[in-house]
C-alpha cells in the first residue's frame, strides 16, 4: 500500500493534485454543466490524453513530437470504422447500391469492403488495435530515428511531414477512409446508442477514469529507475550513453508510450462526439497539442490537464463571440508562453501560490516547516 | 498508357517536367532562405511560409497602386515590387530576429514553438488587411503568354521567369556566401561559433543580418509565387512543410544540397502526380524523403560542422 501510495500517486503532494483533479472532472464539472457542455468537456478531455502523453514525450523525454496527432488520429479512426461497420448493417443501408458497406464507400462507387476494413467487425480487434496500431507505428518511427541519433529539430519536422501524410493520405482516399468528412454518422455500440444523454455521462465518466488511469501510470513510470534516466537524459544525453545506457530504447518507450496514451484519447474522442476527421489529425492539431502541454507546463502531468481545459475553454469562447481574435491570442500564447513562462501553469503555481500558501500555513502556525520547504523540495525534485 | 504515342508522351515529359521545374525554382527560392537561417542558427522559422506571403502581398499591393494612379508604368513596376518585397520582409525579419528570435538561441524547439505562434498572428493580420479570399496580382504583359517551340509544347513565361529569378537568386547568394566579407564571416560562425566570436566576429550580429536575408530572399519568393498562382492568407503555410523537407532531405548547411533536393522533390512530385492523383503523387515523394531520411539522417550532402 505504501509503495502504491509513493509510486502511484506521487506521495502525499501528487496523491492532493490527483484528488482535486478528480473532484473537479467528476463532481464540479457534471454537477455545474449541461449534458451539452458536459460532453464539450469530455471532447477535450480527451485531448487532455495527447498532451500528457507530450509531457512524458518532451517534457521529460525531450523529444519534441509534432506528430502527436498522428496517433489520436489512429485510435480514433479505429474505433470509429468498428462504429460505422456496426451503424452500416445490410437492413439500414438496403437503399444502397451495395448495402452493408459504410455509407461512403457507396457513394464513391466502392462496391465491396476494402480488406483492412474487415477485422474491425469485431470489438476485441478494435480495442486491440486501439493500442497496437499506434505502437508499432510510433515503434517503428522511433526505432529508426533514435537508433540513428536523430533528435531535435530534425525529429520535429519529420513528425510533422508524417501528420502531413497522413492527412493527405486519408483526404485523398475518400472512399476507403471517408476523406475530408471522416467517419460519420456513428450511431451504437454493441446496439448501446452512443448518442442518448445516458450514454454520454457514462462515456464521460469512463473517459475522465481513463484519464486519471493514465496520469497515475505516467506517475509508476516516472518513478521508477526508467523515470529517472529519462530526466538524465534529457539534460545530459551523453553521459547517460557513456554510462553504458542504451539511450534509443529509453527514448523508442517513451515515445510509444505517448502515442499509446493520445491514441486511448482519440478512441474516446470518437466515441464521445460520434464522428472522426482528419482536422484532428494534421500538422495543425497536432502542434496545439504542444501548446496543451506547454500551457499547463511541460513537466506536469496534471498541469497538462488544465492547460487543455483553458485552451479550449478559450478557443470556444472566442469563436463564438470574437472569430478573428482566436488566432491572434492563440499565437500570443505560444510566443509568451515560451519566452516568459517556459514552466507553464504548474511552474506559476510552484513559484508563486504554493510559497503564498506555504507562508499561509506557516502563520497559522498548523504544520510550519516541512510545507515550508515543499516547493524546495519539488524545485529540488524537478531537477533544479 | 494506350492512348498515348510516343511523341505525345515526349510533349507530357516536356511539359511535367516544366511544371516541375517551376515548383522547383519556389521551393529553391523558399529553402534557401531557410537553409541559410537554419545551416547557420539552427533555428527552425515556422513562420518563413508567412514572410513568402507578405512578398506576395506587397506585388499585389504595387499592381493595385500602379494599375490605378500610374498605368503608363505598369511594364515597369514589377522590378521596384521585388526590390520593395525583399526590403519589408528584410525589415520585418531583422525585428523578429531582435525582438523574438535571438532570446531563444539557446532552446531551438522553443523556437519553433515562437515562430509557429508568429505566423498564425501574421496570418490573422493578412486576413484583416487583405480579405479571406485570395487575391492574385495585375501581371504586366511581358510575363503573360507562352513560348511554342512546337506545336504540342507549350510552356508558359511566367515560369520561364520564375526559374531565371531562382537561378539568379541562387548565384547571388552564392556569391555572396563564398565572395563577400560578410559571407566569410557568415560561414566562419557556421563551422565554429565560439572560435568565430574568438576571433573578433560578432556573431550576434551575424545572426540578425543572416536571419532578415533569409526571410528578405523568402519575399523574393512570394514576388514569383504571384506569377504562377494566386496568394491567400494561408499560402505561405502551405509551402511550409515540403520546404523544411527539402533542406532536411539536403543536408544542413549545404547549399548545393539544397539546391539539389528541392529538384529531386519537385521533379518526382509533378512527374508522380501526372501518373496518379495529385494526392497520392504528394504522399508517394513525402514518404520516400521520411524512408530515406530514415536511412541516412545527416541528408544527401554534408558540410562538415563542428558542433
Amino acid at each position: 500500500m505504501n509503495s502504491f501510495y509513493s509510486k502511484w500517486l506521487g506521495g502525499k503532494h501528487g496523491a492532493i493534485e490527483l484528488a482535486i483533479l478528480a473532484a473537479f472532472i467528476f463532481v464540479v464539472m457534471p454537477l455545474w454543466l449541461d449534458i451539452f457542455r458536459l460532453n464539450m468537456v469530455g471532447k477535450y478531455l480527451t485531448y487532455a490524453f495527447a498532451a500528457v502523453g507530450l509531457v512524458m514525450v518532451w517534457g521529460y523525454g525531450g523529444i519534441l513530437s509534432l506528430g502527436q496527432g498522428v496517433f489520436f488520429g489512429i485510435g480514433g479512426y479505429c474505433m470509429a470504422m468498428f462504429l460505422k461497420l456496426e451503424a452500416s448493417d445490410p437492413v439500414s443501408t438496403a437503399h444502397q447500391t451495395t448495402p452493408g458497406i459504410p455509407d461512403f464507400m457507396d457513394w464513391n462507387q466502392v462496391t465491396h469492403l476494402p480488406l483492412f476494413w474487415e477485422p474491425f467487425h469485431s470489438l476485441t480487434f478494435t480495442l486491440i488495435a486501439v493500442v497496437v496500431a499506434p505502437l508499432v507505428m510510433a515503434y517503428i518511427i522511433g526505432a529508426a530515428m533514435f537508433k540513428r541519433r536523430v533528435g531535435g529539430v530534425y525529429f520535429s519536422i519529420i513528425t510533422q511531414a508524417i501528420a502531413a501524410i497522413l492527412t493527405i493520405l486519408v483526404v485523398g482516399q475518400q472512399g476507403m477512409t471517408g476523406g475530408i468528412n471522416g467517419i460519420t454518422d456513428l450511431k451504437t455500440l454493441h446496439g448501446w446508442n452512443i448518442n442518448s444523454d445516458a450514454a454520454k455521462y457514462a462515456l464521460y465518466y469512463v473517459n475522465g477514469a481513463l484519464l486519471i488511469g493514465v496520469i497515475m501510470l505516467c506517475k509508476f513510470v516516472l518513478s521508477s529507475k526508467l523515470g529517472r534516466l529519462l530526466l538524465a537524459m534529457r539534460d545530459k544525453e551523453d553521459r547517460v550513453r557513456f554510462s553504458g545506457y542504451d539511450v534509443a530504447n529509453f527514448k523508442i518507450f517513451t515515445f510509444c508510450l505517448g502515442a499509446v496514451i493520445s491514441a486511448i484519447g482519440g478512441a474516446m474522442f470518437t466515441l464521445q462526439v460520434g464522428f472522426m476527421s482528419p482536422s484532428f489529425v494534421g500538422i495543425v492539431p497536432s502542434i496545439e497539442m504542444v501548446i496543451f502541454a506547454a500551457i499547463g507546463g511541460r513537466m506536469s502531468l496534471v498541469g497538462a490537464v488544465y492547460g487543455t481545459l483553458l485552451v479550449n475553454y478559450g478557443k470556444t469562447v472566442f469563436s463564438e463571440s470574437f472569430p478573428s481574435l482566436w488566432l491572434f491570442f492563440m499565437g500570443a500564447m505560444f510566443i509568451v508562453v515560451v519566452m516568459f513562462f517556459p514552466k507553464g501553469l504548474s511552474g506559476l503555481y510552484d513559484t508563486y501560490l504554493k510559497v503564498w500558501l506555504g507562508h499561509l500555513v506557516t502563520k497559522f502556525g498548523k504544520s510550519g516547516l516541512p510545507e515550508k520547504l515543499n516547493p524546495i523540495k519539488t524545485e529540488l525534485q524537478n531537477g533544479k | 498508357m494506350g492512348g498515348y504515342s510516343l511523341s505525345d508522351l515526349w510533349s507530357i515529359l516536356v511539359m511535367q517536367g516544366f511544371s516541375g521545374l517551376s515548383l522547383f525554382s519556389v521551393l529553391l527560392l523558399m529553402a534557401l532562405g531557410l537553409a541559410i537561417i537554419f545551416g547557420q542558427m539552427g533555428v527552425i522559422n515556422m513562420a518563413h511560409g508567412e514572410f513568402m506571403t507578405i512578398g506576395a502581398y506587397t506585388i499585389y499591393f504595387f499592381s493595385k497602386i500602379t494599375e490605378k494612379y500610374f498605368p503608363g508604368l505598369m511594364p515597369f513596376y514589377f522590378v521596384v515590387a521585388i526590390i520593395a518585397a525583399f526590403s519589408i520582409a528584410f525589415l520585418i525579419g531583422y525585428l523578429v530576429e531582435y525582438v523574438l528570435i535571438r532570446h531563444l538561441y539557446k532552446r531551438p524547439l522553443d523556437t519553433l514553438l515562437a515562430t509557429w505562434g508568429l505566423s498564425l498572428i501574421m496570418q490573422q493580420i493578412f486576413r484583416s488587411m487583405f480579405g479571406a479570399r485570395e487575391v492574385s496580382a495585375t501581371l504586366p504583359n511581358w510575363l503573360m503568354g507562352s513560348w511554342k517551340p512546337t506545336p504540342d509544347i507549350d510552356i508558359p513565361l511566367n515560369g520561364l521567369f520564375v526559374m531565371a529569378m531562382s537561378i539568379v537568386v541562387t548565384l547571388v547568394v552564392v556569391l555572396f556566401l563564398y565572395r563577400s566579407n560578410w559571407g566569410l564571416k557568415v560561414r566562419a560562425t557556421t563551422q565554429n561559433r565560439i572560435m568565430a566570436g574568438a576571433v573578433g566576429i560578432n556573431t550576434r550580429k551575424i545572426d540578425r543580418i543572416t536571419f532578415a536575408t533569409g526571410c528578405g530572399i523568402a519575399g523574393i519568393a512570394g514576388a514569383c509565387f504571384t506569377t504562377i498562382a494566386s496568394t491567400g492568407p494561408t499560402s505561405g503555410s502551405l509551402y511550409i512543410v515540403d520546404t523544411f523537407l527539402v533542406v532536411v532531405f539536403g543536408g544542413s548547411a549545404s547549399l548545393f544540397g539544397t539546391v539539389a533536393s528541392a529538384f529531386t522533390i519537385a521533379q518526382a512530385q509533378s512527374i508522380l502526380t501526372f501518373f496518379m492523383t495529385n494526392a497520392m503523387g504528394k504522399v508517394v515523394t513525402l514518404l520516400a524523403i521520411i524512408i530515406i531520411l530514415m536511412m541516412r539522417p545527416e541528408g544527401l550532402f554534408t558540410s562538415k560542422v563542428r558542433k
